[in-house]
């Protein structure tokens, strides 16, 4: 019998959200279910990996993540635990990790970004072109691997109570390839944007930087993440890590709110998966507004401050 | 150094696909350009080339016919040498195209820094630079958008979740997987652009580049389009009535606060 595995990717100690999304279609498939975890104490997660069959707790005296140690560590145990499927998500991290993996282990093969997955029949599809189309793969790779975009598979609560068995595992250390010496943190404490559940994104028609401080108040009473357009960027009203679109981040929030951008295809294929969009745009033919489920026309400037204030009142 | 930069030739960002076979886009009437992750990894490899005396760039692409003009671009930019492997078809393993690249490389000449895009806008896969690498077992780095050599030494920065960065060493070879923010791409010249035509590209075979048969453990069965969202309504009225009505539907009927 196969079993699934799953990379538990913790964040400044914390499990991300996304890692229930990937545990619940491991669960789902009915085979036997691996969490492989790299802490020193896996214990505080107890909760959320009930109905796992078994953690796989890496040890180590330095667990910071490491490319190499962890693609040597990990190829190691799927192959050790035969983990013929191994689920991990489609962030930062995982786009670094998951290829070195799937390129250590012999024939295993691995899609990235995955929105759909049906693990029996060995398909997956993806997003291509930026989502303008969706490309289905069938994997004849006797290991596979995925990676999925967050906020995609339904995260449910475990309906078992079983608490798994742990095993140990020791880190690989093979001299390291490439080292990372330091982490360089943001100045702001921002949310994810490709987890946030509500992002409110500015344009051009934003027209300075300044005032992006606006749509950071709107997206406080909103506790949403904040994306710009590319020529937000471009004018340095954003940074480029707000940047959503085909050459930025590619989000899929329940609810996107789009202030003074026009909707161009590049900006659009970014978002487009959001569950409700939202136009605030003063030029009612803007593109955007074929795309928005609901749309404002009106200066942005006038209608997000009223906004705001709405929400404060109603939520 | 002798510095490598792999191309690939992908659909401009505006085009509108259609589906041919269920597995292909219909190719006709589709402008091609350079990935644009790749413009910024051609920049830095002409950067870098311009730092180091006696450098070379060699831009390598692997696809059909069309990826020649893709290939003439980047010898308009400033590379010198090309190398381009012909393929029949685009073909979606990316651990086969990587092999091939790799292999093409280190048979050519002694190499140093490859760069490469983070990602590759048209099967957006993120394999090929990270596969090249382990494939000649060298360092890489991706989502790279600081670069600097020293004394042998690479120093990168990638950007990690929301504007945090890694600082990351590496050893000479090695590969470099370019992000935007990395550089600002030249444009070719005139004179770049007359020079590059009468520039030789070296022509492989997929079995030239170490690959003797085309086992593709990973293939496409479908490709479509994802249903459209139907149109939208716009909220009417004065500002203050339309945000009412704004947060009343997105409460009430989309659900969503
Ligand atoms: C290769 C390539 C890759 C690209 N990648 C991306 C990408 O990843 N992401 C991306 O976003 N773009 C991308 N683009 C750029 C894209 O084509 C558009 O140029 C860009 O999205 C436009 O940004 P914008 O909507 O903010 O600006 P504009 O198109 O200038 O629109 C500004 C909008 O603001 C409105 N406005 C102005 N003032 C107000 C006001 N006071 N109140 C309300 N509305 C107002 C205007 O009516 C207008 O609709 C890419 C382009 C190329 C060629
Ligand atoms: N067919 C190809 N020819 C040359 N380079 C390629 C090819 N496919 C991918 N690459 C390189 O690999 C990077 C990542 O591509 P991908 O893994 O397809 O997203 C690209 O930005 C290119 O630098």
């Amino acid at each position: 019998m196969a079993n699934i595995g799953v990379y538990v990717e913790l964040k400044d100690n914390q499990f991300k959200k996304s890692n229930k999304e990937a545990l619940s279609l491991a669960k789902k498939s009915g085979a036997d279910v691996y969490a492989v975890i790299f802490s020193n104490d896996p214990g505080q997660f107890a909760d959320v990996l009930k109905g796992v069959k078994k953690v796989v707790q890496v040890k180590n005296d330095d667990l910071s993540y490491q490319p190499d140690l962890y693609a040597d560590t990990l190829a190691k145990i799927i192959t050790e635990f035969n983990l013929n499927d191994f689920i991990g998500v489609n962030s930062a991290q995982g786009k670094d990790l998951f290829p070195r993996i799937a390129a250590k282990i012999e024939n295993a093969g691995l899609v990235m970004d995955c929105v759909e997955m049906d693990l029996a029949n060995r398909t997956v599809t993806k997003p291509v072109y930026a989502g303008k189309l969706l490309s289905k793969y069938v994997m004849d790779n006797p290991f596979r691997l995925y990676t999925i975009r967050p906020n995609v598979f339904p995260a449910s609560a475990s309906d078992s109570e079983a608490a798994p068995e742990i095993t140990v595992f020791e880190a690989v250390k093979n001299p390291p390839r490439a080292k990372i010496v330091e982490i360089i943190k943001s100045g702001a404490k921002k949310i994810d944007l490709q987890e946030a559940d509500i992002i409110v994104s500015g344009g051009r028609g934003i027209k300075a930087k300044e005032n992006f401080a606006l749509l950071q108040e709107l997206a406080e009473v909103l506790k949403a993440g904040v994306g710009a357009s590319r020529a937000a960027v471009d004018a340095e009203f954003a940074t480029y890590d707000m940047q959503v679109g085909q050459t930025g981040k590619v989000v899929n929030p329940k609810l996107y709110i789009a202030c003074g951008i026009s909707g161009a295809i590049q900006h659009f294929v970014g978002m487009k998966t959001s569950k409700v969009i939202v136009a605030i745009n003063k030029d009612p033919e803007a593109p955007i507004f074929k795309k928005a489920d609901y749309g404002i026309v009106g200066d942005l400037f006038k209608v997000v401050p009223l906004l705001k204030e709405e929400l404060q009142k109603n939520l | 150094m002798n510095i490598y930069v792999a191309i690939k030739q992908v659909p401009d960002t505006e085009a509108s696909l259609l589906v041919k076979d269920g597995v292909s886009i219909n190719e006709t009437d589709i402008k091609w350009i350079l990935s644009p992750y790749d413009e910024y990894a051609l920049e830095e490899a002409l950067k870098l080339k311009e730092k180091i005396p006696g450098s070379t760039v060699t831009v390598i692409s692997l696809g059909p016919n069309r990826v020649e003009s893709a290939i003439r671009t980047g010898l308009a930019m400033g590379a010198e040498n090309a190398i381009h492997i012909e393929t029949a078809e685009p073909f979606p393993d990316h651990k086969i195209i990587a092999a091939a690249l790799g292999n093409a490389i280190k048979q050519d000449a002694g190499y140093g820094i490859i760069f490469m895009g983070k990602q590759a806008i048209d099967d957006d896969s993120y394999l090929t630079h990270i596969y090249l690498a382990e494939h000649l077992g060298i360092p890489v780095a991706t989502n790279v958008i600081a670069f600097n050599h020293d004394n042998g030494k690479v120093v990168v920065e990638r950007e990690i979740d929301e504007g945090a960065r890694e600082k990351i060493e590496m050893s000479v070879p090695c590969v470099v997987g370019a992000t935007k923010g990395l550089n600002t791409p030249r444009y070719a010249s005139l004179m770049g652009i007359m020079k590059a035509k009468k520039i030789p590209i070296k022509k492989l075979s997929l079995q030239d580049a170490g690959i003797a048969q085309l086992d593709n453990k990973i293939k496409r069965e479908k490709l479509y389009a994802p249903p459209e969202k139907p149109q939208g309504r716009i909220i009417p009225g004065e500002p203050e009535d339309a945000v009412k009505e704004l947060v009343r539907v997105l409460k009430e009927e989309a659900k969503v606060l």
